[in-house]
């Protein structure tokens, strides 16, 4: 698909792949966290259920990453979204 | 023994799946934990028949998710529950027990229990190369059971731990790497590797049977303690898997009628240079924001991003207990006073949790006319270092009696 310049790169883990035809990386417009998931969504049917639980929540074991910075620590969902930023989506790590 | 272990269950959506090396719910990434058929269990299980078992962590093989007999680490676990009065007596509190596993077999630590289980499972699935992200005392414990029981074996320890540590698991013919970096980029990387080699990474894709391992040690405090649950057991928290698999250990055995419910407390003990999860608690949230740089004596304890933090506040939360970290000074004096009263060495992971209990019971969270069992986790002899300028120099003095005469302080 073409990328408009309000596109923001949306990096997605192995798992998720199969809803992004194998895309590693996928370019999604949104002013917000949570306007880009949704816009993500309609790209990727299905996708919103794996990364949010029923309550519309970031689901306890996804980590949603802007620039490198978890987005629990910064607006959550409501975190706003500036050009030429990176969104990760990175499942948690269990260890130890 | 086939009958009990049900299957993996997601922690999150409940979701099931095959006892096979998973450990992460395809669907919401939620940790796959194991599952069990307790009325089966409760029907088969008595006090006299686990009294008559093996002495060692296998008496509880029924609750443990293995369809075979074990055949790893038969010599763990039992591991001795000192009746400590003059630690109580200092500390302030009408009883106190050490639940000792300084002492644990082969490798001194109570990570001996999850290793046992993680390989006796990866025989059991044909599993030739078992690997793990350790702290230290896993790899010691993984590099000695997959010695005696001829796994290759890879260990992955952040580059800078303890020399005793290191050596502790080279003297295994282990491969040692050292990953630049803390825990958790080592744990990270190891999580890709798993995904690459079919390897059993005890604390990854075999984290299901590993982490229930650990219940082996809140079963024997339960049956040493006449099986009575105690009134307060703290438990030092690196993950927090340990002090969420003790609490799921109590509810086992209330389940299937092996001591009677009553109200208990479990309290989680962090070193502050580290304390993701006491921290969160403090805060009255369960958000746990991660530690970038882990910087505390108490190595073994330094996981900045702990996989069973969430889990392990919902456990402190529900059995009202408290979580409380302690300063590198503290950890020391923790480790000297348990010493100096019981006799027993433990690792700074030990003075974490002497510590903290001081602590609670200072505050008042642990009340001084109560029970308590503090979980000790692993051999002062691997941390020694640490020690090094907090202990008096010994007196060097010549061959001669007035010479001894002129050092000694009492006598008799």
């Amino acid at each position: 698909m073409n990328t408009t310049l309000n596109d923001i790169a949306v990096r997605i883990p192995t798992p998720l792949r199969g809803l992004t035809q194998n895309k590693e990386i996928v370019y999604v417009s949104g002013k917000t966290i949570k306007e880009l998931l949704h816009n993500l969504e309609s790209q990727c049917p299905g996708i919103l259920n794996r990364i949010c639980n029923e309550k519309g929540e970031i689901r306890r074991f996804v980590n949603v990453y802007l620039n490198g910075e978890d987005i629990r620590f910064l607006n959550g969902l409501d975190t706003p979204l500036q050009q030429k930023d990176e969104v990760s989506i990175v499942p948690a790590i269990a260890g130890g | 023994m086939k009958e009990f272990f049900d299957c993996l269950k997601c922690k999150e959506c409940g979701r099931s799946y095959p006892k096979e090396a998973l450990h992460v719910c395809e669907f919401d990434f939620g940790p796959l934990e194991a599952t069990y058929h307790y009325h089966k269990i409760k029907k088969y299980v008595s006090r006299q028949m686990i009294e008559s078992g093996p002495y060692s962590m296998w008496r509880y093989e029924p609750f443990l998710p293995l369809e075979e007999e074990p055949t790893v680490g038969l010599h763990t676990g039992m591991t001795p529950l000192l009746d400590a009065k003059r630690l109580a007596k200092i500390l302030g509190v009408k009883a106190l027990y050490i639940k000792n596993d300084t002492v644990n077999f082969p490798t001194l630590s109570f990570k001996d229990r999850v290793v046992s289980v993680a390989l006796s499972r990866a025989k059991e699935l044909h599993y030739e190369v078992v690997s793990c992200a350790s702290t230290g005392n896993l790899a010691n414990s993984l590099a000695a059971h997959a010695a005696a029981n001829g796994f290759k074996s890879y260990v992955l320890i952040p580059a800078d731990l303890e020399p005793a540590k290191v050596i502790g698991s080279l003297v295994y013919n282990t491969r040692v790497i050292g990953i630049k970096g803390s825990y958790d980029k080592v744990n990270r990387l190891c999580s890709e590797i798993a995904g690459k080699y079919r390897w059993a990474f005890v604390n990854v894709n075999f984290r299901p049977y590993y982490a229930e391992g650990s219940k082996t040690m809140g079963f024997e405090i339960l049956e040493q303690m006449g099986w009575k649950i105690p009134d307060h057991t703290v438990i030092c928290m690196a993950s927090g898997s340990l002090l969420t698999k003790i609490d799921k250990a109590y509810q086992e055995a209330i389940l299937c009628g092996l001591v009677e419910e009553k109200p208990y407390a479990i309290h989680g003990a962090q070193a502050s240079g580290c304390n993701p999860i006491t921290a969160a608690f403090k805060k009255g949230t369960d958000l746990i924001r991660p530690i970038a740089n882990p910087n505390t004596i108490a190595k073994s304890l330094a996981i900045g991003t702990p996989a069973d933090g969430y889990y392990a506040i919902q456990t402190i939360r529900r059995t009202g207990g408290y979580a409380e970290d302690v300063t590198d000074q503290e950890i020391i004096e923790g480790i000297k006073i348990l010493a100096e009263t019981e006799g027993v060495f433990a690792e700074t992971a030990g003075g974490v949790t002497v510590g903290c209990a001081k602590k609670l019971i200072q505050k008042g969270y642990i009340p001084q006319e109560s029970q308590v069992v503090l979980c000790i986790t692993g051999n002062g002899l691997k941390t020694a270092e640490v020690l090094k300028d907090h202990l008096n120099p010994i007196d060097v003095i010549d061959p001669y009696i007035q010479d001894f005469d002129k050092i000694v302080d009492f006598e008799k």
